[in-house]
C-alpha cells in the first residue's frame, strides 16, 4: 500500500499573458501511494486543475512549468518526449474532467471512440477492442452496452456520458486517474451513483485516484488524504480523518462552514467566506489568504507562511500556528 | 433521411415560381425589344410590329407569363430568338464547358484554401499565419474582373506565357486544353478558396482549443487523428455552408469570368441573351441558375444530416 506511485515536488506553473505573470500553481508538494485515494479542495481559481493539467502535461499555451519535478513511478514527466507522453496518456494516467457532454467528441459514435482509445494504447485488433469496450460499458453500469455503442454522445444523458468516460479511462487499466470535477456538472442524484462507481473501481483495480473538487463532502467520503489549495499554494494537508476532525487553517474552516448541515434552523447559518480570492499576479509576498481572513495580524502581511508538519502528517500554512499561542477556531467574526 | 429529401425538394417550387416571375417582370421592363434587335436599325415600325406577332410578344404580359409557365412545365423552354434553336439545346451545349472551370476552379479553391485554414490554426500567430490571412483578405476583396483583366495583362500580354481568349481544345494538345483554362481557373478559384481559407482557420481555432479536444490528448490519441479526425470533422459545417455558398458564387462568377476570357459557356450566353434582350434565353438560362442554386443548398443540407449527426430536420428526436 505504501509504494509511492507519484510525487510532485515544488511545482511551479505560471501563466504569461500580456498583462503579466499569472502564479497559477505557485510551490505545490505531494505524495500520492499505490491505491490511495487524495482530494484537492479549493475554489475556483485556486489551481487544483492546473496542477492536474500539469501532471498530463496538458497545459493551455500560455501556461508553462518553470519550476520542480513530477515523478510517476521514478521517472520524471516532465522530462518525457512528446511520443512518450502520448503512450503515457491514457495508458498510464486517465484523466476525468468535469463536463462529460464536453469531453466526448460529438460527432463519433461512442464505440468509435472506445475502439480508437484502446487501439491507440494496446496491441489489440480492432474486433477485439470492440468486445474490451462492450465490457467496460458493462462493468460501469450502462445497459444494452451493444446498443450503446452505437450511440451518438448526444444521444445520452450527462450521467451516462460520465460512465462511458469512466469506461474508457478504465479500459487500458491505468495506474492513476485524475479525476477534476468528477461530479460537478451532473445532478444530485446522480453524482452519488458516479463516485460509488469510481470507489468500487477504484477498490476492484487497486488504482491511485486524484480527485479534484470544491466539495468537502465528497473528499469525505472518497478520500483517504486532502490537500486543501488556496490561491495556487497549499494551505492545508493532511488524512481525511485529521482534516476534518481538527482542522487548523482559517480557510479550511471557511470551506467546512460553507457546507449546508441538515441541521441548519435557517439561511443565516451557512456562512460563506467573505471576497474574492486575490490576483494570482501579485501573490507570494504575504499570505495570499489575509485579507479574507477574520484572524488576520501584521506578520501576515510581512511574509508568506510556510508549509509546517504541526503535528505527523498535518501540513498547514498559517502564521498564527506556528507561534506559542496556537489560534483556536472560533466564532468567524466577518473581517472590516 | 429521404423523406426530408422530398420535403425539401417540394419547398423548392415556390423559390423556383419567383425566380422565373422576376425574370419575366425584369426582362420585360429593359428597354428595346427582341424584334428591334433581330432587325436591326433600320428596320421600319411596320417590321418590327410584324415580328413580335411572329414572336409572340404582341399578346397581354400576363398572357405571355401563363404560356411561358404552361410550356416550361411541359419541358418547354421556348426558342432563342437569336440563334433560332431550342433554349434547353443551348444550355446543354454550354453546360460542359461553364462546369469544366467552376468544377476544377471548386476544386483547387478547396484543396488549397481548406489546407491553408488549417495550417493557420495550427500555427496561429506565427509568420504564415499573418501572410496566409492577409492574402486571403486580399483574396476575398479582389473584385473578379478587375484580378481576369491584371491576369491576363501579366500573363498573357507582359510576359506572352498563356494565351488570353476562348477555350482552346485537348484536341489539339493536352496543353493547349490546360493552357486555356488556367488563367480562368485561377480568376474564378480565388475568391472561394481566400473564403474556404478564412472559415477554415476560424472554425479550425474554435475546434481544436474546444474541451473535447482537449479530452481526446488526455486520452493518448496521437495528434494526427486529433486533427484529420476529430477536429476537421468537427469543423466541417461551417465550411460546408461555405462551400455551398460558393458553387453557387462559381457560377455567376462565370459569367464575368467567361466574358474576360471569351469562354463560350453559360455567362458568356447569358450576356449575349441579354444584349440582344433574347427573352426566353435570358429567363432559360437564370432559371437554370437558380436551379443550380436551390440543388446545391439541398445537397448542404443534406450533407449537415452526414457530417453532424446532431442535425435533424424531422423536428424533435434529440435533445
Amino acid at each position: 500500500m505504501s509504494e509511492s506511485l507519484l510525487s510532485v515536488k515544488g511545482l511551479k506553473t505560471y501563466f504569461f499573458t500580456a498583462s503579466g505573470v499569472s502564479k497559477a500553481v505557485d510551490g505545490v508538494s505531494f505524495d500520492l501511494n499505490v491505491g490511495e485515494v487524495m482530494g484537492i479542495v479549493g475554489e475556483s481559481g485556486s489551481g487544483k486543475s492546473v496542477t492536474s493539467s500539469s501532471i498530463i502535461r496538458l497545459l493551455a499555451p500560455a501556461g508553462k512549468i518553470v519550476d520542480g519535478e513530477i515523478l510517476f513511478e521514478g521517472r520524471n514527466i516532465l522530462d518525457m518526449t512528446h511520443k512518450e507522453l502520448l503512450d503515457f496518456r491514457g495508458k498510464e494516467i486517465a484523466t476525468i474532467f468535469q463536463d462529460p457532454m464536453t469531453s466526448l467528441d460529438p460527432v463519433f459514435k461512442i464505440g468509435k471512440q472506445m475502439v480508437e482509445m484502446i487501439c491507440a494504447h494496446q496491441k489489440v485488433s480492432k474486433k477485439e477492442a470492440h468486445t474490451m469496450a462492450v465490457e467496460a460499458l458493462k462493468r460501469v453500469g450502462i445497459p444494452e452496452p451493444e446498443k450503446r455503442m452505437e450511440s451518438y454522445p448526444y444521444e445520452l444523458s450527462g450521467g451516462m456520458c460520465q460512465r462511458v468516460i469512466i469506461a474508457m479511462a478504465v479500459c487500458c487499466k491505468p495506474k492513476f486517474i485524475i479525476a477534476d470535477e468528477p461530479t460537478t456538472a451532473l445532478d444530485v442524484t446522480v453524482q452519488a451513483q458516479v463516485l460509488d462507481l469510481l470507489k468500487d473501481l477504484q477498490k476492484e483495480m487497486n488504482t491511485s485516484i486524484l480527485l479534484i473538487t470544491h466539495n468537502l463532502g465528497v473528499v469525505w467520503e472518497m478520500c483517504d488524504k486532502v490537500m486543501v489549495m488556496y490561491a495556487g499554494s497549499t494551505v492545508e494537508s493532511a488524512d481525511t480523518k485529521k482534516l476534518y476532525s481538527n482542522p487548523l487553517h482559517p480557510y479550511t474552516w471557511g470551506l467546512l462552514d460553507s457546507i449546508p448541515r441538515l441541521s441548519d434552523k435557517n439561511k443565516e447559518d451557512l456562512r460563506a467566506i467573505p471576497g474574492t480570492p486575490p490576483d494570482l499576479r501579485l501573490t507570494g509576498n504575504c499570505c495570499n489568504f489575509y485579507n479574507r481572513c477574520p484572524y488576520m495580524t501584521e506578520e501576515c502581511l510581512k511574509s508568506s507562511p510556510p508549509l509546517v508538519e504541526v503535528e505527523p502528517g498535518h501540513f498547514v500554512a498559517c502564521h498564527r500556528q506556528n507561534g506559542e499561542n496556537k489560534l483556536v477556531r472560533g466564532e468567524v467574526t466577518v473581517h472590516e | 433521411m429521404l423523406k426530408t429529401a422530398l420535403k425539401r425538394i417540394v419547398q423548392c417550387i415556390p423559390t423556383l415560381f419567383i425566380v422565373v416571375m422576376f425574370t419575366f417582370i425584369l426582362t420585360r421592363i429593359i428597354p428595346g425589344s427582341p424584334a428591334a434587335t433581330i432587325l436591326g436599325p433600320q428596320a421600319s415600325a411596320a417590321d418590327i410590329a410584324a415580328m413580335e406577332v411572329k414572336l409572340g410578344l404582341d399578346q397581354p404580359k400576363l398572357q405571355q407569363f401563363v404560356d411561358y409557365i404552361g410550356n416550361i412545365l411541359q419541358g418547354d423552354f421556348g426558342p432563342s430568338y437569336m440563334y433560332n434553336q431550342p433554349v434547353l439545346d443551348l444550355i446543354a451545349e454550354r453546360i460542359p464547358s461553364t462546369l469544366q472551370i467552376t468544377v476544377v476552379a471548386l476544386i483547387i479553391a478547396l484543396i488549397v484554401g481548406v489546407g491553408v485554414g488549417m495550417f493557420s490554426a495550427l500555427h496561429q500567430y506565427s509568420a504564415f499565419d499573418y501572410v496566409f490571412m492577409i492574402l486571403a483578405l486580399v483574396g476575398v476583396s479582389m473584385p473578379i474582373f478587375w484580378l481576369g483583366l491584371m491576369l491576363v495583362n501579366l500573363f498573357s500580354v507582359q510576359l506572352g506565357w498563356l494565351p488570353n481568349l476562348g477555350r482552346g481544345s485537348f484536341d489539339i494538345s493536352f496543353w493547349d486544353g490546360i493552357s486555356h483554362m488556367i488563367l480562368p481557373c485561377i480568376c474564378l478559384a480565388t475568391i472561394p478558396m481566400a473564403t474556404f481559407a478564412r472559415i477554415t482557420r476560424s472554425s479550425m481555432l474554435e475546434v481544436i482549443h474546444s474541451d473535447s479536444i482537449k479530452a481526446l490528448r488526455a486520452r493518448g490519441i496521437s495528434e494526427r487523428n486529433i486533427i484529420f479526425k476529430h477536429a476537421l470533422k468537427n469543423a466541417l459545417p461551417p465550411i460546408v455552408t461555405v462551400l455551398g455558398l460558393q458553387i453557387a458564387n462559381c457560377f455567376t462568377g462565370a459569367i464575368l469570368t467567361e466574358s474576360i476570357f471569351s469562354w463560350p459557356g453559360m455567362g458568356t450566353l447569358i450576356v449575349n441573351a441579354i444584349t440582344n434582350r433574347d427573352y426566353m434565353l435570358i429567363q432559360g438560362v437564370v432559371l437554370f441558375f437558380a436551379l443550380v442554386f436551390v440543388i446545391v443548398n439541398l445537397l448542404v443540407d443534406l450533407a449537415y444530416m452526414v457530417i453532424n449527426p446532431r442535425v435533424s430536420y424531422e423536428g424533435g428526436g434529440s435533445n
